[in-house]
């Protein structure tokens, strides 16, 4: 009897523990459910029936805001100015790290220490000068503002990350390939770096979802319609549009939803990578 | 010559790439950002040097120093609603999914789902949401039975900032769900089982075994907030406008920096005042760099070992 009483007790546990991580659940994710939902509604639709499915499932209003509302432009400067960067920052981080970690001299440690004291700063403290200096050097209203500056604040936690990855390689490996002939460039390339992949892949993760999502520095650094990120061309045709919701709902959809879809496909990869930076901090 | 002492110091050519990458576009523009608080200026040309006066302007001159002490109190607020949360909720949360069962996994990836959107999304698609005459919240309200709770949620001075700071909460609040997960999973096994076969129950052992070894993990997400929410912009900006409205009662650092130092188009466009905003970033990077460092410590000094 008192048996049956316990395992009674703990189903009941469990289940109200269920119920109360679905219902949570719930609150997290119906928004983004309605937005998606709502998108497929015309303007009239959405304001009499908010909440049930569409009647017709329309993606007429995406190609709309793909076109006339120039998201086509915008996505792919998105894609543009994230790509380059994180090519750029995965190129200086790993040569930095592979010759902080691998190589001895004067004041190796002085420079990781360097690249470190970025990690807890924040470059928007510096956007004045950042800005007189992209003014100075013809750099405003173009996408290597955005470029330099991203791949500029990416490289402390990628010099720290990558550091610690080289330094698990035995030094064995480079020694037997440095008898076999291989010039240091080759090691780093050849040996060094595809040892080091999944180190790039956090880096890679670490620093692209949030450069994807950046409105701050395209406000202040890009004028131009057409060197826009959609980020910042959503404050745009959020203004241009602000009455037709179907039109706002479509913009906010495609926007998110490269982001949302990567997320779902590789979850653990994105959890592991921008939990990275804040437990080896 | 030059190429010999390149080919025996290799690494040279291997730093420089990212050292002047980081140099010129973050280290220099970071470190001159405390120069340009010491100079008047006028529009974007500087003028001459003047002490510490951008910083008195902040502090004690009308109307700098009512908006700075506002917006300071703003994120004060911010912070402080934001950690309660997450240690508590999220903590709680966290704690759940260390136990292995069945659709955890997904339920722990549909809470982090939010924290992929971008900030400026989750300001539009909340401020829709929230509407006060066509918005799908109110009506959810309505529908609930909670009709009389229905209002302008972002149009009142009493509810703005508290609404803004929960629409945050529910993008962010993922993110510390797992570094708690993961500092938590990180406890061996053996210490729990110690404590029970010395008689401690469930909270016993959570509040003298678990709650001490996790510490550092909620110390150093807590640092990570502040910082966080104490060089935030978009939201505020996205969703209530450059000053904070209404009647700058969102108005937080992030805003009043913004509007000191580009301009403030919502009020007939008063011209960028580099000197002073430089003086707000500078304040906004010691209140920082201080709390942080006694975090850090706070933190290092209440580790544990068993």
């Amino acid at each position: 009897m008192h048996e049956r009483s316990t395992v009674l007790k703990r189903w009941v546990v469990e289940g109200a523990i269920y119920l109360l991580l679905i219902v949570l659940a719930f609150i997290f994710v119906y928004p983004i459910f309605l937005m998606i939902i709502t998108a497929f509604k015309s303007t009239r639709e959405i304001f009499m029936n908010p909440f049930g499915l569409p009647r017709v499932w329309s993606f007429e209003t995406f190609g709309k805001v793909w076109q006339r509302a120039h998201f086509n432009t915008y996505f792919l400067n998105s894609v543009t100015v994230t790509l380059v960067s994180t090519v750029l920052v995965l190129t200086c981080s790993s040569l930095a790290a592979y010759a902080l970690s691998r190589y001895q001299f004067r004041l190796s440690n002085f420079y990781y220490m360097f690249f470190l004291a970025g990690i807890m700063i924040t470059i928007r403290l510096g956007i004045l000068p950042l800005f007189l200096l992209m003014r100075d050097l013809n750099l405003l209203n173009t996408h290597w503002s955005l470029v330099l500056t991203y791949a500029a604040s990416g490289m402390p936690m990628s010099v720290f990350l990558l550091t610690g990855f080289f330094k698990t390689i035995p030094k064995d490996l480079e020694y037997s390939a440095r008898i076999d002939g291989c010039s240091d460039l080759q090691i780093f390339y050849r040996i060094m770096l595809p040892l080091v992949r999944p180190g790039l892949a956090t880096v890679t993760i670490v620093n692209f979802v949030p450069w994807w999502n950046d409105f701050f520095f395209p406000l202040l650094f890009i004028q131009s319609d057409h060197l826009k990120t959609i980020p910042l061309g959503m404050t745009i045709f959020f203004g241009q549009f602000m009455t037709d919701w179907g039109m706002l709902f479509a913009g906010m959809v495609i926007a998110s939803v490269p982001l949302l879809v990567l997320y779902l496909a590789m979850s653990r990869q994105f959890i592991s990578g921008l939990t990275a930076g804040a437990l080896k901090g | 010559m030059v190429i010999r002492w390149f080919q025996k110091n290799i690494y040279v050519l291997f730093l420089l790439p990212g050292l002047i990458l980081y140099t010129v576009f973050m280290v220099y523009p970071l470190t001159s950002a405390l120069g340009f608080s010491l100079f008047s200026w006028d529009g974007l040309v500087r003028g001459a040097y003047c002490g510490l006066d951008n910083f008195r302007t902040v502090l004690q001159q009308a109307p700098y120093n009512i908006r700075f002490w506002n917006a300071l109190k703003h994120n004060t607020i911010f912070f402080g609603i934001t950690f309660v949360l997450q240690s508590t909720l999220g903590l709680f949360l966290a704690v759940l999914f260390t136990r292995q069962r069945r659709g955890y996994g997904l339920l722990q990836t549909l809470f982090f789902l939010p924290y992929t959107l971008s900030m400026v999304i989750v300001g539009f698609l909340w401020l829709l949401l929230l509407n006060p005459t066509w918005g799908a919240f109110n009506k959810a309200l309505h529908l609930l039975g909670l009709g009389k709770w229905a209002q302008p949620w972002l149009g009142q001075t009493e509810t703005a900032l508290f609404t803004v700071i929960m629409v945050n909460a529910w993008r962010w609040l993922g993110f510390p769900i797992l570094v708690f997960k993961a500092g938590l999973q990180g406890i061996s096994e053996e210490y729990h089982e110690a404590a029970r076969v010395d008689g401690a129950n469930g909270w016993q052992v959570f509040r003298y075994i678990t709650l001490p070894l996790v510490m550092p993990t909620i110390g150093m997400v807590t640092i990570l907030t502040f910082i966080w929410i104490f060089n935030t912009f978009e939201l505020v900006f996205v969703m209530q406008g450059s000053s904070g409205n209404p009647y700058y009662s969102t108005d937080i650092l992030g805003t009043f920096f913004y509007r000191t130092a580009f301009g403030d188009s919502t009020t007939g466009g008063e011209p960028g005042q580099i000197g002073i905003a430089s003086a707000i970033a500078i304040l906004m990077f010691l209140i920082v760099a201080i709390v942080s460092y006694f975090g850090v410590r706070m933190i290092r000094q209440s580790e544990v070992e068993y």
